[in-house]
């Protein structure tokens, strides 16, 4: 009771805010009383005081880079990005028909794939919690659209349980909740829980796992039709003579529980993947592309960076033309903001500090494995009803994740038919040529979907390692190197400030990117107006 | 730790395509560890992802460095160490493959690709680095 009058009191407390300063006020009292503090991003940056004409060379023109890039020109500073490939975006990128991609080791892929088709081999997703990356989506009319995390009729397989038949999420979830109801409703009953709750909550309890597990007046949980509200029917319900429903048969706790398929539920209640996640209209790299766009001519694509060189007065940068690498060319500036990803960094000649030095060369870059696979028609959702959302499975393939857009059409589709980060299997993918990867995800993948063969027309596969940009998904802190490096690695060096997905909390996220070039400017800037 | 090996050369004649009838069986691990135990299968299952199928490397905005007639494979504890703890981008391998695989990717390394150490790693030697 103490913690609800404290509760009251509060809201009181804010209705009065509210009322006397507008809902703006509002917000950021309700951020530093404790509510509402989903996200560190405090809205527009605001980069206030002359900058003295100075200018900013950015290398990366990933999200990091190209928001570095907007946010510094916008505040008055002369800016460049130096970009290795020949696009915007780094790993904000998509892969449509006509597109071509070169991997380390030198294997080309065409992607094959009808137009309008494509996959994102990179990020895919974005938490409503993201919300720096939205607000930039928003201001640069990047349209969203929601992507299906969560799909209750997508497929759980164990490839050894259930004769290696798929089972529907809906059931799965359904039957392990309602069990996992019963056994507290009896244990409740029977008293074993007296002294964890009281006889009044216990009442409420009951009443909730009732309710909350689909389970019946004795407090079990059947075959009936109460149950099949929530796993679904064995006959459904109809019009006319034979209107009425037929219930489902659960599968048995003991059989989920040997099965394995309980881990991936976790997939369904895990802070970054709750609803609403949004994916952009037509590929994720509509948000590098609308960075880009605002950008305009500042960035120089194709320049690989081969030594970056500070003084007191300034940053020197050395780099190489891809297409001519024989042409050595420089470009300097008073500062400079790093995005380039770690892998690389550390292979490049640098004059910073010992810490930072030892910070750069402190992180791993993860293993990640996406393969896209077009099929003659869309049987995932024509045969099994699946629109949108993700199955897993403990074969190689890991996942199969099925479009969220352009439901319900006639005509080809693309899924991503394989979906692996870190862990071995992602190396054992990586380790095969291109066309075996594909080939071995329409094997594989018929297991849930034995359409596959059939329907399967061409395939295209990305293994983070060999992507020549970034030698890797995303930058993998352990536990122990954030402790001894992270702090190293986000100072100021100089004239120097990295930025990306690895200078963040959120690592592998765009957010993290986003909001790590948010904070890394906010401090040069600082430094600047106040030298 | 329980692993197994998925041999999905059964499934190959249900698959239709030129390209897919090229694949014989192939080791996948169930688990976070790999199940490839000789020395080659490794290489070919895992080093070889971003080393190459030469050992060669390959080279993109960074490199991965070449492991073809290296001499810094001389001394049998800077591959152990390198595998095991890996090195700035490099991942650590020491979690996922144990001593004895450790001890038959190094050697499978000083022997092939233009190396030709004779002291043979054992087990032992790799748990003495951990």
């Amino acid at each position: 009771m103490q913690d609800e009058a404290a509760v009251l009191r509060r809201r009181d407390l804010l209705s009065l805010i509210g009322v006397m300063a507008g809902s703006a006020a509002m917000y950021h009292a309700m951020t530093s009383l404790g509510f509402a503090s989903e996200s560190r991003y405090q809205g527009p940056v605001k980069l206030e005081g002359d900058p003295k004409g100075s200018s900013v060379l950015i290398l990366g023109a990933g999200l990091a880079g190209m928001t570095a890039a907007l946010e510094l020109r916008k505040a008055g500073y002369q800016v460049q990005i130096l970009e290795f490939n020949s696009r915007p975006g780094g790993r904000n990128w998509t892969l449509r028909g006509g597109d071509s991609f070169t991997e380390l080791g030198g294997a080309t892929q065409t992607c094959e794939f009808e137009s309008g088709l494509y996959i994102n081999p990179g990020p895919w997703r974005i938490p409503y919690h993201h919300r720096a990356l939205l607000d930039y989506c928003r201001r640069l009319n990047v349209a969203l659209e929601p992507f299906n995390q969560l799909n209750h009729n997508a497929f759980l397989h164990a490839s050894r349980a259930f004769g290696g038949t798929p089972q529907r999420i809906r059931a799965v979830k359904a039957d392990f909740q309602g069990q996992v109801s019963e056994l507290l409703a009896k244990a409740a009953q029977r008293g074993k829980l007296d002294e964890a709750v009281t006889r009044e909550d216990r009442e409420i309890l009951l009443q909730a796992l009732r309710s909350w597990g689909a389970l019946d007046q004795n407090y079990s949980y059947n075959a009936n039709l109460r149950s099949s509200e929530y796993r679904g029917y064995a006959t459904a319900p109809g019009g006319g003579l034979a209107a009425m429903p037929l219930p489902s048969e659960p599968v048995g706790l003991s059989d989920i529980l040997k099965s394995g398929l309980w881990r991936y539920l976790q997939n369904f209640a895990n802070y970054n993947f709750q609803t609403t996640m949004f994916q952009p209209v037509g590929g994720m790299d509509m948000i590098g592309k609308a960075f880009a766009k605002e950008l305009g001519d500042i960035i120089r694509y194709n320049a690989k960076v081969t030594k970056i060189q500070q003084s007191d007065r300034g940053v020197t940068v050395t780099y190489v033309d891809t297409a001519k690498p024989a042409i050595v060319q420089t470009a300097t500036a008073h500062w400079c903001v790093c995005t380039i990803p770690l892998s690389i960094l550390s292979q490049i000649e640098l004059n910073v500090s010992a810490p930072m030095r030892a910070a750069i060369e402190a992180v791993p870059y993860a293993g990640s494995v996406k393969i896209g696979l077009q099929f003659k028609r869309r049987f995932w959702e024509e045969d099994d009803a699946i629109y949108g959302g993700i199955s897993y499975t403990d074969l190689p393939i890991r996942q199969i994740a099925y479009p969220n857009t352009g439901y319900n059409r006639s005509g080809r589709g693309v899924l991503l038919g394989a979906y692996l980060f870190d862990g071995a299997n992602s190396y054992e993918f990586t380790a095969m040529p291109p066309a075996e990867r594909v080939a071995r995800a329409v094997e594989l993948g018929a297991a849930l979907h034995p359409q596959y063969p059939d329907e399967f027309e061409n395939g295209i596969a990305v293994a983070w390692h060999r992507v020549p940009f970034t030698l890797g998904c995303s930058g993998d802190w352990s536990e122990d190197a954030r402790k001894q490096h992270y702090a190293n690695l986000c100072q100021i060096d100089g004239r120097i400030v990295l930025a990306g997905e690895h200078a963040s909390a959120l690592p592998a996220w765009q957010e993290g990117a986003i909001l790590s070039a948010l904070d890394a400017i906010t401090r040069l800037h600082e430094r600047v107006v106040k030298a | 730790m329980r692993a197994s090996t998925i041999s999905i050369a059964a499934s190959l004649a249900l698959v239709a395509g030129a390209a897919l009838a090229q694949n014989g069986p192939r080791t996948f691990s169930s688990g976070y560890r790999f199940v490839e135990m000789s020395g080659e299968e490794l290489y070919h299952n895992v080093c070889r992802g971003c080393h190459m199928i030469d050992a060669k490397g390959a080279t993109g905005a960074g490199s991965y460095p070449s492991l073809a007639a290296n001499p810094n494979l001389q001394a049998a504890g800077y591959p152990i160490t390198m595998v095991m703890r890996g090195r700035r981008g490099m991942p650590p391998f020491g979690d996922m493959m144990n001593d004895a695989q450790i001890a038959a990717v190094v050697n499978y390394l000083r022997t092939h690709f233009g190396n030709s150490y004779s002291d043979v790693v054992t087990a032992q030697d790799v748990k003495e680095v951990r």
